[in-house]
């Protein structure tokens, strides 16, 4: 499933980056890797943009973004 | 004897404290902030210490060394091109994984290099514990620990650096990130393929070209042709082998391969040097954030920091404003007194000291704003900010972040540009400046009210109202348009990180406020004085006007028989019709009249022309032109300037015109030299004003043509 289909509170585990070249090397250099664990904290008060934990930090991205990574939900 | 110099390069991710352990160091006035990307220009700082003279620069806060922003590019091409004898990175190590992704590009960079671990401290609270001793070992790094806000640790950073600078031995080549097999066979072909071509001495690494040619990394290929000339295509081609070989092979691009893999490496890092205790402390910053980015009431609080802000700002400093101001009608009133009537003094007090007192007036404002985006930053909400609004400002095609400047526009335009420095990407700062004049700023206000209050006394209220959403739309328009045609393209990514929220360094947010209003005061002097003096030499000369009377020899011709009340009087309204004749018959004036045609169609006549003229200085003084020229003054009869206006050619469609008018015509002085200051382009400067000028007649036209043929007047 998508990334952007996870719910809030939900841990996923990140199987594919996808998305145009300059975003999807900056979303892996975030560390937004393959195997990587990834949690849904919440989402903002109009359903975008979410805030994600990945290794140990909080990121946040547009869900439009969210939809280019395939997640095994766990 | 001489001593001996270094020159130190600092590195490390956003937030990761780098800008506190340079202030540290250098104790050089410098803003220190907790969103992504706060120093975008090089600071430099120059230190003697242990016998040595050090320089500091402190790149650019990155996440990788991959030149996609401009913040990359600064420092990677200053890492390669200025060759530092040490780069030291800070690596924040609450987050230890993805600091290390910078850490691994910069080993790759073939420089001397230091590891800074910085807040140790918070990542031990949280229950992670860091050897650093074996981290040294396996990366073959030396790495000092340090606590930034606490300066601790800063003497032995630079004694380690010190000592790495002074060491003659090779930087190791061991240690590095190892890639899979048939990566590792494409660089050392390719690195071989392009050693054999080198005619003369290259100066990179040739491991980590072949790497980033690997990567397909355009300023890196760039380089390529400009250094091996005739051979570049050869080894272009050769490269272009090797990445189909790897994507074949990989069935994904070689780029995306090798981010993987460094990744893969920290993790191998990773699991040697951390220990994770299983207990958790209590993460406040989440906590914290369970209320500030709520659902529900996320928006709310937002909505009443900024409240709280725009009020501080505006109401709060309207009181200094209005100290500033007394001082500088005291100073005028002291010269004008003082000194003896000539061309000078004209210059002085009303070229120079009006002119540059209208906005010095300012200061206050922007000190106080500075003050709560330097809050705002410093402890991490700023992103908060961005991330409640992304939703909202991205409609625009803007970003999140954009709304601060923009909301800032209804009290003044000079801070509110200012204030677009929150922004990264260089687009959506054009943008947002380009759109925040339309925001209808607190000194045009006086105008609705006159023009309003004089021409729909009962509908003022709606009127005036009417006039700011027409602002707000047409600011939405501007941006759609420009998204799409002149800043075409895909949007930045918003991938923001979300700092924990830290408590404010009070030092750091005076420097902070104190370096940005700085500018605001040395910048804008110059380029307000020009203008001040050029409108106040258009309005003062000529000098010898022709008036169609001998208004001195009428004032002594003034019946004897009046009283002294009926006198007082009958010499004003003559003081007033000279005035006007004036300002009728000066440059201005003239130049007013030359131009009222282009005015006709949108129902102004010369008198309005003239009036927007002057509010190239400041909006306020267009109200103040209009009681020269209608001969009026509205100190002593409240409604004199009103009924002037009233039984002038004036319309209550034409007044609605003109107001659309000033809403959206050019920025005043202050305003310009701001945009012109920010966007750091004369050209942006130019389509600016050009734009939001011919915006303004367009909708004029519009609404004066429109209204006559629905019948208004």
């Amino acid at each position: 499933m998508l990334l952007s289909e996870l719910k809030e509170g939900q841990t996923g585990i990140i199987v594919r980056v996808g998305g145009n070249g300059a975003l999807r090397r900056r979303v892996l250099e975030m560390g937004l890797t393959k195997g990587s664990e990834i949690y849904v904290e919440k989402y903002a008060p109009m359903k975008d943009p979410l805030e994600l934990i990945i290794k140990g930090y909080h990121i946040s991205l547009r869900v439009e973004e969210a939809a280019n990574i395939t997640v095994d939900k766990l | 004897m001489h001593k001996k110099s270094f020159t130190i390069a600092l590195a490390g991710n956003p937030n990761s404290g780098k800008t506190t352990i340079f202030n540290n160091i250098t104790g050089t006035r410098q803003k220190v902030g907790n969103w992504p990307g706060v120093t975008v220009e090089k600071k430099e700082g120059a230190v003697s210490k242990y016998g040595y003279d050090l320089k500091i620069i402190d790149l650019p806060g990155t996440y990788s060394l991959t030149p996609f922003s401009i913040e990359e590019i600064v420092a990677r091409d200053f890492v390669l091109d200025e060759s530092p004898d040490v780069v030291i990175d800070i690596i924040d190590a609450s987050n230890l994984e993805r600091s290390l992704y910078l850490a691994t590009q910069l080993r790759e960079l073939d420089c001397k290099v230091l590891f800074a671990l910085n807040m140790a401290d918070v990542a031990f609270s949280r229950g992670t514990k860091i050897d650093a001793e074996k981290m040294s070992e396996l990366l073959n790094v030396p790495v000092v620990f340090t606590t930034g806000n606490k300066n601790k640790g800063i003497d032995s950073l630079l004694k380690t650096a010190i000592e790495l600078a002074e060491s003659k031995s090779k930087i190791s080549q061991k240690r590095k990130v190892k890639y899979s097999k048939d990566i590792e066979d494409s660089i050392s072909k390719l690195q071989s393929f392009i050693e054999e071509r080198l005619e003369q001495n290259f100066p990179y690494n040739i491991r980590w070209t072949a790497i980033k040619l690997l990567e397909n990394d355009k300023i890196v290929r760039e380089r390529i042709r400009q250094k091996t000339g005739n051979k570049s295509l050869e080894i272009l081609r050769e490269v272009e082998t090797h990445r189909k070989h790897l994507l074949d092979r990989f069935d994904d691009d070689p780029e995306i391969v090798m981010t993987d893999e460094r990744y893969g490496f920290i993790a191998g890092i990773i699991k040697e040097v951390v220990t994770t205790s299983k207990k958790r402390r209590i993460d406040t910053s989440r906590n914290v954030d369970l209320l500030l980015t709520n659902r529900f009431v996320g928006l709310p609080i937002f909505i009443l920091f900024i409240w709280i802000m725009f009020q501080t700002t505006f109401a709060v400093g309207s009181y200094p404003m209005e100290w500033l101001d007394n001082g500088v009608n005291w100073l005028s009133t002291i010269l004008e007194t003082s000194l003896p009537d000539s061309l000078f003094k004209d210059l002085l007090l009303n070229g120079i000291i009006a002119g540059v007192g209208s906005v010095i007036i300012f200061l206050p404002n922007i000190l106080i704003l500075f003050l709560f985006i330097a809050i705002f930053e410093d402890t991490g909400y700023m992103s908060r900010a961005a991330f409640l609004m992304d939703k909202i400002m991205h409609l625009i095609g803007l970003h999140g972040k954009s709304f601060i400047p923009m909301l800032m526009g209804f009290g003044c335009n000079v801070p509110a540009i200012m204030a677009t420095r929150i922004l990264e990407s260089n687009k959506d700062r054009i943008l947002t400046i380009l759109i925040t004049p339309f925001m209808s700023c607190s000194a045009k206000l006086p105008i609705y009210i006159l023009l309003a209050g004089t021409f729909f006394s009962a509908r003022a209220g709606t009127v005036i109202f009417s006039i700011y959403i027409i602002g707000i739309i047409l600011s939405i328009i501007t941006g759609r348009l420009f998204r799409s045609t002149l800043f075409k393209g895909a949007d930045a990514p918003f991938v923001m990180e979300l700092p924990p929220y830290r408590v404010p360094m009070i030092k750091s947010l005076i420097i902070h406020m104190w370096d940005r209003s700085k500018m605001f005061l040395k910048k804008m002097g110059g380029i307000i004085l020009v203008g001040s003096v050029i409108v106040w030499m258009l309005t003062a000369f000529p000098r010898n006007i022709n008036y169609s009377m001998d208004y001195n020899e009428e004032i002594n011709k003034i019946d004897a028989s009046f009283t002294e009340k009926q006198k007082k009087a009958a010499i004003t309204k003559l003081i007033r019709a000279k005035q006007a004749e004036k300002a009728e018959k000066s440059f201005m004036g003239r130049i007013g009249k030359t131009i009222a045609p282009v005015f006709a169609p949108i129902g102004i006549d010369w008198r309005g022309s003239v009036a927007l003229l002057t509010g190239f200085v400041a909006k306020e003084i267009v109200v103040s032109t209009f009681g020269i020229l209608y001969a009026t003054e509205e100190t002593d009869e409240p409604d004199a300037l009103k009924n002037a206006l009233l039984s002038s050619e004036m319309t209550s469609l034409s007044a609605l015109s003109l107001m659309v008018f000033v809403l959206l015509y050019l920025p005043c002085v202050a305003t310009i030299a701001t945009i012109r200051r920010e966007t750091g382009s004369l050209k942006w400067t130019l389509f600016s004003v050009g734009y939001s000028t011919s915006i303004a007649w367009a909708a004029a036209f519009c609404v004066y043509q429109g209204g006559k043929i629905l019948g208004f007047t």
